[in-house]
């Protein structure tokens, strides 16, 4: 359970970038969250992974109240979301392979699982061949995908997505989100950003829309997603 | 760049470090065998009976100064110069036999507990009566106490300014380093690292650069210390006499040890805290 209460988020520029923000997700949720650039999506995930403070109302996401959470337990809780981001965020210093591993290792799984669990996830994701490229030796999409895998192999409790598929053409983009779909009826939690409008129609599941900061709407799955499309 | 830098420093100041130590325990060593080996020989006035010498030993035997006296008689003194000076040709000293030429040659030989109280003792000896000359090697003794102390109060110097020039060298390493891998630190920070998985990488530098510090100023003082011990037992080990006793240089495996793991403690220790508190003060979490 994911809850949001009033957060307001101005950045110290001035910037107001969250208004006022009350969402609640649910656990097992597939969300979709879409608006204009700008309109403080990505602040909103950045929030929940507590790389961002809000400048008030709380964050509780499973029982924490993030903001009472002490700094030397963020670290505790962040391995137990899965983040992707929209840059990826992969070592440049470290081949694919390592860098799956290492978020196995900051969990502490012992190193003979850490070998059988990465070659498996890279496979998932269609990377098998690549394990020892290095980040900057892939194309676009073949980075989003060895992030994709980095966030997914520890299985978390809520899967936090930034333009999962922002790089990737149409065929690999629908890969993903098969895959994100997968890991959700796993029972993890799935919050994807996103700007593609054929995910969303196609996928079928919550859409919040987000413009200047605040929820303008909040569509459940099913519901025909005549969303304004000037907000996408 | 910086690395190399002080990787160089730390080896300057270790390799000092080494050279001061060498020197200092040599110095010791020396007066140590100065203590033991170079006493204080006393001769008495021409006509003096050994029943007199004896009695006016007694007296000096007395003195809290002494730590040990021995009574050489005209007849030793004669028996060790025929053996040191006529070995070999014992026939030539046959001569002498009636007629001892170092019969007014009495001495007692006299060890002091304190290398620094020699200029009282031998004072005091020469104001006694009957007392006709008192040796002792004045400079050598004296220069002891005086150069083991400048040579202590220059190294602590030299080797403190180093010391602190090498922590703001590898301070620098460090922060240059994390700089550089600040993007990396954050996205570690991100996927639920801890301080310590962060920070480890660079206290390991740390602590390698330390380690690189010690060991090449150890190798270099290793090799050339040997030289040194080769080259003053080549040039020194023929002249006989008192300086060949206390010019003795102590082999490298007398000091080298402690040496060693004194460098070792001072480099990694250095290595350690130093990269320690700069990557707490620039992670900060
Ligand atoms: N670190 C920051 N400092 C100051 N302002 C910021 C910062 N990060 C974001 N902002 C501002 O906050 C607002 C929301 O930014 P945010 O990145 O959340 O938008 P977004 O919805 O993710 O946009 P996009 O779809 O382009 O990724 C923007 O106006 C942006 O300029
Ligand atoms: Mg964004």
């Amino acid at each position: 359970m994911i809850e949001i209460s009033n957060v307001i988020k101005t950045y110290k520029a001035g910037n107001k970038a969250i208004r006022k923000l009350n969402i609640q997700i649910a656990d097992g949720e597939f969300v979709f969250i879409v608006g204009r650039s700008g309109s403080g999506k990505s602040t909103l995930l950045k929030m929940l992974m507590k790389e961002v403070e809000p400048t008030s109302g709380h964050i509780i996401v499973n029982g924490v109240n993030l903001q009472k959470m002490p700094r030397r337990l963020v670290p505790k809780y962040r391995r137990r979301l899965g983040m992707v981001f929209q840059d990826f965020k992969l070592l440049k210093d470290r081949n694919i392979y390592e860098n799956v591993a290492f978020a196995q290792r900051v969990i502490g799984v012992p190193p003979r699982r850490i070998k059988e669990n990465v070659p498996e996830m890279l496979k998932l994701v269609g990377l098998s061949s690549k394990y020892k490229f290095y980040p900057n030796q892939l194309s676009g999409g073949e980075q989003q995908r060895v992030a994709i895998a980095r966030a997914l192999i520890n299985n978390p409790e809520v899967l936090l997505a930034d333009e999962p598929t922002g790089n990737l053409d149409r065929q690999n983009a629908d890969e993903i989100m098969e895959l994100l779909a997968e890991i959700n009826a796993q029972g993890t939690t799935v919050i994807v950003v996103t700007h593609s409008q054929e995910i969303v129609d196609s996928m079928k599941k919550r859409v919040i829309t987000m413009d200047k900061g605040m929820v303008v709407s909040d569509k459940r799955g099913g519901e025909i997603c005549e969303i304004q499309h000037n907000l996408l | 760049m910086f690395s190399l830098a002080s990787v160089a420093t730390i080896s300057a100041c270790i390799f000092l470090f080494c050279l001061f130590f060498s020197i200092i325990a040599n110095i010791r060593n020396i007066a140590y065998l100065a203590e033991t080996t170079i006493g204080v020989t006393v001769f008495f006035d021409d006509g003096m009976t050994e029943e007199e010498i004896l009695a006016l030993g007694d007296q000096i035997a007395q003195r809290p100064e002494v730590k040990e006296m021995n009574y050489i008689s005209a007849e030793q003194a004669w028996e060790s110069f025929q053996a040191e000076y006529f070995a070999g040709m014992e026939e030539l000293a046959e001569g002498f036999a009636e007629d001892n030429p170092l019969a007014s040659s009495a001495s007692y030989e006299i060890f002091l507990k304190d290398i620094s109280q020699q200029n009282t003792m031998v004072s005091y000896l020469q104001s006694l009566e009957g007392v006709r000359k008192v040796n002792y090697s004045n400079d050598l003794v004296a220069g002891f106490t005086n150069l083991n102390r400048l040579v202590g109060i220059l190294s602590v110097v030299i080797i403190g300014l180093l010391l602190a020039v090498s922590v703001f060298l590898i301070s620098n390493t460090i922060h240059v380093a994390a700089a550089f891998r600040k993007t990396e630190n954050q996205i570690m920070r991100l996927i639920g690292a801890t301080n310590f998985m962060i920070r480890a990488p660079f206290v390991v530098e740390g602590v390698v650069l330390g380690l690189a510090g010690a060991l090449i100023p150890l190798g270099a003082t290793y090799i050339l210390y040997g030289r040194m011990v080769e080259y003053v037992g080549e040039r020194f080990s023929g002249t006989a006499g008192g300086m060949g006793g206390v010019l003795r240089i102590l082999p490298l495996e007398a000091l080298f040890p402690t040496m060693a793991a004194v460098a070792m403690a001072l480099g990694v220790g250095i290595g350690f805290f130093v990269s320690f508190f700069t990557i707490r003060k620039h992670l900060k979490v």
